[in-house]
């Protein structure tokens, strides 16, 4: 991966002032607006689950016999009710608390112990490098789909195990990438420089290279965070990741299923949010990518 | 044979090898090597600047690299004020690092992107111990030394000066430390001609004020014979020539500097053309040939040539050349080194 | 570049036996004594101790491993705990469905995602490209088992146009060809997306070279520059097909989960369902397989069609 770190020379005419790094990365995000739409959706969804206990009209768990696979726009439940008569407003937004924890948490771990590995093997090298990279190389043997039903087959459902399954899918694709935009960095002559200077790895690494290496981690990682979304429900939506009765949108998914030849718009309803959720991570992503002129 | 007072060298190297391993096949085995710099010697006496000149590929890049310990030899050693540098222990090392340092060719490589310029030059100190504050004034005095007036640039960022302005910079840093060595690797290769005037009269001024000893690299016979008092001439690894830079200039010994010279274009026009000007490209270092290594490209090769490399002769007063058409001229006894 | 290409088959060795070590591991991941992880609960203890001698359950942990890689070697993956039929039996069979479906959602992938993403490229900046981008960023964020519900609740349900489940019962190629449709473009989809975005990027790439702006001053015909284009984007493009290809493979479990495609996603699924670690370990085993073996072809024929790759 090539690294691009300088900036169009017309940026600083129209900043005036010179401008650190990250405060370019954040003029250039505020003025696409794409990306600002898709942040401004992922805020709106992030609060609703959030704020899911006070914005639900009612229990998610509470059913009612009679009042099952209601219509959107049925009386006092705006967006229907599922296949025991639960309100399907208050399920999906206490179903995004749940897919976002399932979703997010894998690509933060993968961040943290992807970039601590990636870097260890790539500023170390040798053999540290070779174990590390083959040990890798070995979970890549495996699609992410496949892998992370494999080992959440074999552990059994549950949001852990979700989470513990996830994250061995994301951290081997971080470390990757952190790995060779060490080994790029650490070539370079101001870290050479450093070292004539007589700092030491600890302060090489804090002050020059996560300082470079972090930017394009980051944006992998924001890439990922979409398939981790799509995965984290999909393993709910095969009964192995959340279990019933909590609301969870690929479990929603997976029990509505049934109930499509009554009702063809209720079921649908959960997909919709797991796709709105997931497609507004891709463009930021994209938008984050391209603020930071990064070139895979 | 130091300049005039008779003082010790500051920098020693003797027989300096360093070969990389060049992996390749099924297994990645080591097939090959790069015999990038082979048994160079050389003394550096204080306040001199020695000038090293060579092709791209000569080893000169990784001979400085060497010299401040940033890869290990294979073979050899480094005294720096009578120390043993590959000797000394990590906390030595780190205090000897003060003494000598180095500006880098590229001056877009050599600056990180996320520091301003300030924080880059001040990094070193800080490194060493100096209290924040006080190492940021001190790099901001050294910026305006070096022609970056620090209100104006203090603050910037590198992606945000010119080609020149980083290497004023680059050499700010190596400054702040107050080395007394300074190894310069190409410090003006990749800059405008216009520019690289203003850098080396700075680097003139700056040695004179600070009583620095350079080690000058460049592949520029110009900048070479401009700055140096004396002349390193390096071929694929080796020391082939070394004298003073005027003996070098009127009367070079070795059929490879000779034929620098007459490729270098000078403004003189008595001076013009009257050797033969170098054909083709150094041969690989990978495989470089057997005995004398230039005997490929040299326009007097003779057959002993092949059979084993000539060592340094004096040929004049400070001035020794590694080649077989001076065995009956070598009559000064003493090496110069 | 034979050593590059000697050595990238030397790779491969270590790391199907890792994935073979992941794969043994899970029986010791399942909770509760590894066991009951492979026999039903109801089994004789004649049939108990049969299978911890095969499995060697009483040996240390690596001789265990070893125990069962040469059995796997031998192609005997054990016997499915619900079913009692041998793994490598229920799995060539569901393979093989599993190998058309990814297959055929590829190819229609392939053909939509390259005239998208060339037909964006050369229409740069204006609406086609942008609904080329569009629908780019769609394929890859979609949820591909809600689609196929989707596309389930539309053509079978509401327009009834095709069958919602399974594989065609009666012969024929319509039949056939009617049932694996829908889950077809579920699956296409993702590969859809990314191979749109890879050609158009590679297609801009090469349209934006100083020789093919030259062509283009020299005025040379529409028709030229896109030939040229197609061939110089052409490695490009296949790499990613054929990864692609291999993730289709893998990453079919969910659609096939919602179609009820008897393919190898389809028996994971059950097998997790019924708790039938032995199908469980064959499926994943044969499927990872078959990706690294994939990824290598890829590889390969990349090394084939462009030396320069062999020499990093």
């Amino acid at each position: 991966m090539a690294i691009t770190t300088t900036l169009p020379r017309e940026l600083d005419a129209v900043a005036g002032a010179p401008m650190s790094y990250w405060r370019t990365v954040g003029w250039r995000l505020a003025r696409d607006p794409a990306t600002l739409a898709a942040g401004a959706v992922l805020v709106l969804i992030a609060l609703s689950a959030l704020l899911a206990p006070w914005l639900a009209p009612y229990d998610p768990n509470a059913g009612s016999i009679r009042l099952r696979l209601a219509f959107v726009g049925a009386p006092a439940h705006l967006l229907g009710t599922d296949e025991q008569g639960r309100d399907m407003l208050s399920r999906l937004l206490w179903g995004g608390r749940m897919t976002l924890v399932a979703g997010l948490t894998p690509v933060l771990v993968a961040f943290v112990l992807g970039t601590g590995l990636g870097v260890l093997a790539g500023y170390v090298g040798g053999l540290t490098n070779t174990l590390v990279m083959r040990t890798m190389d070995i979970f890549y043997a495996f699609p992410a789909v496949l892998l992370a039903i494999a080992i959440s087959g074999a552990l059994g459902p549950g949001l852990p195990n979700t989470l513990i399954s996830l994250s061995i899918v994301f951290v081997p694709r971080v470390v990757r990438v952190a790995e060779s935009a060490t080994v790029q960095v650490k070539g370079l002559e101001y870290i050479a420089a450093a070292r004539a200077s007589g700092a030491g790895v600890g302060a090489i690494v804090r002050h020059h290279l996560l300082a470079n290496v972090l930017g394009p981690i980051l944006v992998f990682a924001s890439t990922q965070v979409s398939l981790s979304i799509i995965l984290a429900a999909g393993l709910s939506f095969l009964g192995l990741g959340v279990t019933p009765p909590a609301a969870e949108w690929g479990l929603m998914l997976n029990a509505l299923r049934q109930s499509i030849y009554v009702n063809a718009v209720v079921p649908a309803l959960p997909g919709v949010a797991i796709f709105v959720t997931s497609m507004a991570f891709n463009l930021l992503s994209d938008g984050l990518r391209d603020a930071m002129e990064i070139r895979a | 044979m130091s300049p005039g007072n008779g003082a010790p060298p500051l920098l020693e190297v003797r027989g300096l090898r360093k070969h990389f391993p060049l992996r390749g096949g099924v297994f990645q085995r080591t097939h090959a090597w790069v015999r990038a710099v082979d048994g160079v010697s050389f003394d550096v006496y204080p306040t001199e600047t020695l000038g090293i000149v060579g092709e791209s590929g000569c080893g000169k890049s990784t001979l400085a690299r060497l010299i401040l310990r940033l890869i290990e030899p294979d073979a050899g050693t480094v005294r720096f004020g009578g120390e043993d540098v590959r000797a000394a222990t990590p906390p030595r090392m780190k205090r000897l690092r003060r003494d000598m340092q180095l500006v880098f060719q590229d001056p877009y490589a050599s600056l990180n992107p996320r520091l301003t310029i300030e924080d880059a030059v001040a990094f070193s100190l800080i490194v060493h111990g100096t209290p924040r504050a006080e190492a940021r004034d001190r790099a901001r005095a050294l910026l305006g030394r070096v022609g970056l007036d620090p209100r104006l640039y203090g603050r910037r960022y590198a992606h945000e000066l010119s080609g020149g302005q980083r290497q004023r910079v680059n050499i700010a840093r190596a400054l702040v430390l107050d080395p007394k060595l300074l190894v310069l690797d190409e410090p003006v290769s990749a800059l405008d001609k216009s520019v690289q005037a203003q850098v080396l009269n700075l680097l003139q001024d700056l040695k004179a004020e600070r009583a620095l000893t350079y080690v000058f690299i460049s592949h520029d016979l110009n900048v070479i014979e401009y700055v140096s008092g004396r002349v390193l001439v390096m071929y694929l690894g080796e020391v082939v020539e070394t004298g003073t830079a005027d003996a070098l200039a009127q009367s070079p010994k070795h059929p490879y500097t000779q034929a620098l010279f007459a490729s270098a274009p000078s403004l003189d026009p008595d001076h013009r053309m009257e050797r033969p000007p170098l054909a083709g490209d150094p041969p690989n270092p990978i495989d470089p040939p057997s005995g004398c290594r230039f005997r490929t490209r040299c326009a007097f090769a003779m057959p002993r040539c092949a059979q084993a490399p000539p060592t340094l002769l004096a040929v004049g007063a400070r001035h020794e050349v590694a080649c077989y058409l001076y065995e009956a001229e070598a009559t000064v006894a003493a090496p110069a080194c | 570049m034979w050593a590059y290409v000697g050595r990238r088959l030397l790779l491969a060795i270590p790391t199907l036996l890792g994935a073979s070590i992941i794969v043994f591991a899970m029986v010791h991941l399942a909770p509760g004594d590894p066991i009951a992880a492979v026999m039903p609960a109801e089994s004789s203890q004649a049939e108990i101790e049969a299978t911890k001698r095969a499995y060697g359950f009483d040996k240390p942990l690596p001789v265990q491993y070893l125990v069962w890689l040469g059995r796997v070697a031998q192609g005997d993956l054990g016997r499915s705990i619900a079913t009692r039929r041998a793994v490598i039996l229920d799995v060539r069979d569901a393979l093989a469905n599993s190998l058309v479906l990814a297959l055929s959602s590829s190819l229609l992938a392939f053909a939509l995602g390259v005239a998208l993403g060339l037909l964006a490229a050369f229409r740069q900046g204006r609406a086609l490209d942008k609904l080329a981008s569009a629908i780019a960023v769609v394929g890859v964020s979609v949820p591909h088992y809600w689609a196929g519900i989707i596309l389930i609740i539309i053509f079978s349900v509401q327009l009834n146009w095709l069958p919602a489940m399974g594989a065609a019962n009666e012969p024929g190629v319509l039949p056939y060809l009617r049932h694996i449709a829908l889950p077809t473009v579920a699956l296409s989809l993702i590969p859809l997306g990314v191979i749109t975005r890879v050609v158009r990027s590679a297609a801009l790439d090469i349209l934006s070279q100083e020789f093919v702006l030259a062509l283009r001053a020299k005025g040379l015909a529409a028709r030229r520059v896109f030939t040229h284009v197609v061939k110089n984007a052409a490695p490009q493009i296949l790499t990613v097909l054929g990864l692609q290809f291999g993730f289709q493979l893998g990453g079919s479990v969910l659609v096939e989960a919602v179609f009820s495609w008897p393919g190898t996603g389809y028996l994971l699924n059950l097998a997790i369902f019924q708790r039938d670690i032995p199908v469980l370990q064959g499926v994943i085993l044969v499927l990872a397989t078959f990706f690294v073996l994939l990824n290598l072809a890829v590889d390969l024929l990349q090394t084939l069609v462009d030396p320069r790759i062999a020499r990093h």
